[in-house]
C-alpha cells in the first residue's frame, strides 16, 4: 500500500511540476500577480510530494519490502541498517528519484527564502526549476519507476553491490547530486535573466550563494569519491581520468569559472553575457554527466549496469535542455550590454584570464571524454580508441600551470587598474617560499623527475602567495599588531572564503604532486615470512587467514611493517566474498602518516603456498582530500557572509525607464 | 591604452591559449590515443608492439595459469571465434573470472600481449560495450547471453 502511495505521490508531482512550469512563466509574461502567486505553494507542494514518494522507497527499503521489484534486486535482509538506507539511491531508479528530490529542495529553498527576489525573477525561475522537474518526472516514471511491483515477491533480495557497501560511497551520490542540481538553480535565474533580459549587480548577488553551495556540494562529493576509489578499488589511485570521473569533474571546472565571473558581473557591472552562458554550460554540463554515467556509452572502469533506453531518454532531454537554453542564449544574449571594458592588468583582468583557463580546461576534458564517441559515430563502429590519463595529463595539467602562477597574483591586484610590478615584488615572499621549497625537494627526491620539483613550486607559490595576500589585507608588521588583529577580525567572511579555498588548492597541488609523481609500489608473490622493503619501510608477510564477517566471509593477510627495526604498524588487508552475490572485493589496509600513506592489498594465492601483495608507499596523498576539505571550509565560509546570504541583497531602486533600457 | 588595444589584448589573449591548448592535444592525442582491438582485429590486423592497444573479450575458460613464486599471471582472451595470450604482472581485478567480459591495455609482443593493466567492471552485470560489439561480430553475441542468461544474469532487452 506504501508503494502505491508513493508511485502515487510521484504521479501527482509530475502534474504539480507541470503546473509549476506553465502558470508561473505565463503569468510573468502577462503581469499578472496572481498566476506568478502559483510558484511558491506549487514548488512547496512539489517537494513534499517527491518528499512523500522518497520516504515510501525508503521504508520500502529499510523494511525489506521484496514485493517492491527495485528492493529485491538491490537490497537483502541481512544487510546493516546503514546500507539499506543507502540502498535507496545506490541503484539507477532510486538515484533518479533522489536526484528529483534534491531538485525540489532547491526549489523549495527559493521559495521559502527568495521573499527578496522580485516577483517576476522568481517566478520564472521557479517555473524553469518546475520544467526540469518534468522532464526527469517522466524520466523516472516511463523509463525507471522505483515503484515497479515484482509478483510473487522474491523471499529474499539479491543484495547491494558489495562495492557500493560503504560509508564513503553512501554518501558520495547524494553530495554529487547536491552540486549538480544546484547548479540548476544558477541554470534557472540565468534563463529568467535572459528572458527579462536584464542582468545586474543583484541579480549576480542572488545568483552566487546557489552557485557557491552547488560548488562546495560537488566538491565534497569528488573529494569521496576519489577517496573511495582509493581505498576500496585497491589499486593505490585516486583518479583515473575515467569518463564517469570526467563527467563530475566538468561542471566543477565551469562552476567554478561561473563563480569567478560572477564577482565581476557584482562588482564593475559587465562580463554578463558571459556569465550567463557559463551558468548555462554548468548545468549542461551536470546533465551531460548524468546521460554519461546513466547510458553506459563509454566504457568506464566506474560503469554499472546500463540500460541503453534510458540513455535515449536522456539524450533527448538533453538535446532538449541544451539546445533549447543555448538557443535562447543566442537569441536574447546580445541585448546583455555591459557597461564598460577594462584594462588587462586589474583584479577583472585576472579574473578573465581565470574564465579563459578555467573554460579551456573544461573543452580539453569534454574532448577527451566524447572523443571515443566521435570516433565510433564517424567510423561506424569500427575504430573504437579510448583517451586515458596519459592524454589529461599531457594536457590538462600544463594548462593548469600558469593558472596556478596567476593565481597568486590575481588577488593582489586592485580593481579597474592594477600594477602587476607592484603585486610582484609584494609577492617576494612567495617566490622565496617557492625556490626554498625546490631547493629541498630537490635535495630530499633521490633521482626525481622534473615534475615533482615543477609541482612543489607551484604549490609554495600559490600557498603563501595566498598568505602573502591575507597579510598585506591586515596590513600585518606594517600597522601595530593590534590593528592587524582588529582588521583580521573585521575581514568579511567571503574574503576569508577566498583565501581558505586558494590555500586549500594549493595543498590539493602538493598532495597531487606527492602521489602522482613519487609514489612507490611493489608488486610480488610473497609466502608467509618474506620481507620486502618499499620507500624505507620493511613490509613482512605473516600470511593470510580465513575471517568471518556479518555478511561476508575474508581471506585476511597480515603484515608488520618496520622502519629501521622499529615497529611502525600492523596493517590487515583482506580479500572478501559477499555471501549474497558471491562477489569479492578487495580491502586495502592503509596506515596514514602525515608524510604519506602506506598501503597493502592481498591477492589470490599463488601455487606453493604463496599470495600475491601488492604494496604502496603514497607520498601526500592525504594532502589532497585535506586540501579539498579546505577548499569546502572557504566555500561554506563564504556562503555564510551576510552581505550573500540566500535572498538578503535587494536590488536598489531603478526607475522604470532604466529598467527596461537594461 | 585605448578601448580597441584593450579588447585587443585580450582577444590575443584568448587565442593563444586556444591554440596552446589544441597543439597540447594534438600531440597528445598523436601518442595516447588507445585503440580497442577484438582478439579477431589481432589476429588480422598484427598491431606492431609501438602503440599500445586495449584488448577486449571474454577470459577463456580453462586458461588462467598462475606462476609459482610470482605475481605473474596467464589467460587468453577470447572473441569466441579467436583468441590471443596474455601475460599480466599483478593483482587482477576482484570480477576477473573465466569467462567473464575483461578489458587488458598493455602492447602486443611476438602475438603475446603484455598488459600492464586489466579492467574489469564493479558490476557483474556490466558487460564493456566494446566487448558486446566484439562479440556481436564475431558472431557470437547469441550464444553469449544465452549463457548468461542460463547463468541467471538479470537481463534487460538482452543488453547485459
Amino acid at each position: 500500500m506504501i508503494i502505491e502511495i508513493g508511485h502515487f505521490a510521484l504521479v501527482l508531482a509530475l502534474f504539480v511540476a507541470v503546473v509549476q512550469a506553465a502558470v508561473p512563466m505565463a503569468g510573468a509574461q502577462r503581469g499578472d500577480a496572481a498566476w506568478m502567486a502559483v510558484a511558491r505553494p506549487a514548488a512547496l507542494a512539489q517537494f513534499l510530494l517527491v518528499a512523500v514518494a522518497f520516504g515510501c522507497l525508503t521504508h520500502a527499503f529499510v523494511t525489506s519490502d521484496f514485493s517492491v521489484l527495485n528492493v529485491a534486486q538491490n537490497s537483502h535482509s541481512t544487510k546493516p541498517m546503514l546500507y539499506k538506507v543507502s540502498g535507496v539511491w545506490g541503484n539507477h531508479e532510486g538515484s533518479m528519484l533522489l536526484w528529483v528530490l534534491i531538485l525540489a529542495v532547491f526549489g523549495c529553498a527559493v521559495a521559502l527564502f527568495g521573499r527578496n527576489l522580485p516577483p517576476g525573477l522568481r517566478s520564472r525561475a521557479l517555473a524553469i526549476q518546475g520544467l526540469i522537474s518534468v522532464g526527469f518526472l517522466l524520466f523516472i516514471l516511463f523509463t525507471s519507476n522505483p515503484f515497479a511491483r515484482l509478483l510473487p515477491a522474491a523471499r529474499d533480495g539479491q543484495g547491494l553491490n558489495p562495492l557500493l557497501q560503504d560509508p564513503g560511497l553512501a554518501f558520495h551520490p547524494p553530495f554529487l547530486y547536491l552540486g549538480y542540481v544546484g547548479f540548476s538553480m544558477a541554470f534557472s535565474f540565468a534563463i529568467a535573466a535572459l528572458i527579462e533580459g536584464r542582468v545586474d549587480a543583484a541579480w549576480a548577488r542572488w545568483v552566487r550563494p546557489w552557485t557557491l553551495a552547488a560548488w562546495s556540494f560537488l566538491t565534497v562529493g569528488i573529494g569521496l569519491g576519489s577517496w573511495w576509489a582509493y581505498y576500496e578499488l585497491g589499486w593505490g589511485g585516486f583518479w583515473f581520468w575515467d569518463p564517469v570521473e570526467n563527467a563530475s569533474f566538468m561542471p566543477w571546472l565551469a562552476g567554478t569559472a561561473l563563480l569567478h565571473s560572477s564577482i565581476v558581473v557584482e562588482k564593475r557591472d559587465t562580463m554578463k553575457a558571459w556569465t550567463v552562458f557559463l551558468a548555462i554550460v554548468a548545468f549542461s554540463l551536470s546533465l551531460l554527466g548524468t546521460f554519461l554515467v546513466r547510458s553506459g556509452v563509454l566504457t568506464s572502469v566506474h560503469a554499472f549496469a546500463t540500460d541503453p533506453k534510458r540513455g535515449v531518454f536522456i539524450l533527448i532531454l538533453l538535446i532538449i535542455v541544451i539546445g533549447g537554453s543555448l538557443a535562447l542564449f543566442a537569441w536574447r544574449g546580445p541585448q546583455l550590454k555591459s557597461t564598460g571594458l577594462f584594462q588587462p592588468v586589474s583584479r577583472e583582468g585576472a579574473l578573465l584570464l581565470n574564465n579563459l583557463m578555467m573554460t579551456v580546461g573544461t573543452a580539453v576534458v569534454l574532448l577527451g571524454t566524447l572523443y571515443p564517441l566521435f570516433t565510433d559515430a564517424m567510423t561506424g563502429g569500427q575504430s573504437k580508441v579510448s583517451v586515458g590519463a596519459p592524454f589529461y595529463n599531457a594536457v590538462f595539467v600544463p594548462l593548469m600551470i600558469p593558472m596556478i602562477a596567476a593565481m597568486a597574483v590575481g588577488p593582489m591586484l586592485s580593481w579597474k587598474r592594477g600594477d602587476l610590478g607592484a603585486a610582484l615584488t609584494r609577492l617576494w615572499l612567495a617566490c622565496a617560499a617557492a625556490a626554498v621549497a625546490v631547493a629541498v625537494t630537490w635535495l630530499v627526491q633521490t633521482g626525481g623527475s622534473v615534475l615533482g620539483l615543477i609541482g612543489v613550486l607551484f604549490a609554495a607559490w600559490l600557498a603563501v602567495g595566498t598568505l602573502v595576500e591575507l597579510a598585506e589585507r591586515v596590513r600585518l608588521f606594517r600597522a601595530p599588531a593590534g590593528e592587524s588583529l582588529r582588521r583580521l577580525a573585521r575581514l568579511p567572511r567571503a574574503a576569508w572564503g577566498m583565501t581558505l579555498a586558494h590555500f586549500g588548492l594549493a595543498v590539493v597541488v602538493a598532495g597531487i604532486t606527492g602521489a602522482g609523481v613519487w609514489k612507490v609500489e611493489s608488486i610480488q608473490a610473497m609466502k608467509p615470512g618474506d620481507s620486502v622493503d618499499v620507500a624505507g619501510y620493511t613490509y613482512t608477510f605473516h600470511g593470510a587467514q580465513e575471517h568471518q564477517g556479518p555478511n561476508y566471509s575474508a581471506l585476511r593477510g597480515k603484515f608488520t611493517v618496520s622502519r629501521g627495526g622499529e615497529p611502525v604498524v600492523d596493517l590487515w588487508p583482506e580479500k572478501r566474498v559477499y555471501t549474497v552475490r558471491a562477489m569479492p572485493t578487495t580491502e586495502a589496509a592503509i596506515h596514514p602518516t602525515f608524510w604519506g600513506d602506506l598501503y597493502a592489498v592481498v591477492g589470490d594465492a599463488q601455487p606453493g603456498g604463496s599470495f600475491v601483495t601488492r604494496l604502496y608507499f603514497n607520498p601526500l596523498v592525504g594532502w589532497m582530500w585535506a586540501g579539498g576539505l579546505i577548499m569546502v571550509l572557504g566555500g561554506v565560509l563564504s556562503l555564510s557572509d551576510r552581505r550573500y546570504r540566500v535572498g538578503a541583497p535587494t536590488r536598489r531602486r531603478v526607475p522604470a525607464g532604466a529598467a527596461a533600457r537594461a | 591604452m585605448k578601448r580597441k588595444h584593450k579588447r585587443l589584448t585580450f582577444v590575443v589573449i584568448a587565442l593563444l591559449l586556444l591554440a596552446g591548448a589544441a597543439a597540447l592535444v594534438l600531440t597528445a592525442f598523436e601518442e595516447n590515443i588507445v585503440f580497442f582491438h577484438s582478439p579477431t582485429d589481432v589476429v588480422t590486423k598484427h598491431p606492431g608492439p609501438d602503440r599500445r592497444l586495449r584488448l577486449g573479450g571474454l577470459v577463456e575458460e580453462g586458461s588462467v595459469e598462475k606462476e609459482a613464486g610470482s605475481a605473474m599471471v596467464r589467460f587468453r582472451i577470447t572473441d569466441l571465434a579467436n583468441s590471443v595470450p596474455v601475460v599480466y604482472q599483478g593483482i587482477l581485478p576482484d570480477l576477473f573470472r573465466e569467462g567473464q567480459g575483461v578489458v587488458a591495455e598493455g602492447r602486443l609482443r611476438d602475438g603475446v600481449f603484455q598488459a600492464d593493466g586489466v579492467l574489469a567492471k564493479h558490476d557483474e552485470n556490466y558487460m564493456p560495450p566494446e566487448v558486446a560489439d566484439a562479440l556481436k561480430q564475431s558472431g557470437k553475441w547469441d550464444e553469449m547471453s544465452e549463457t548468461m542468461k542460463r547463468q541467471g544474469h538479470v537481463t534487460k532487452d538482452g543488453a547485459k
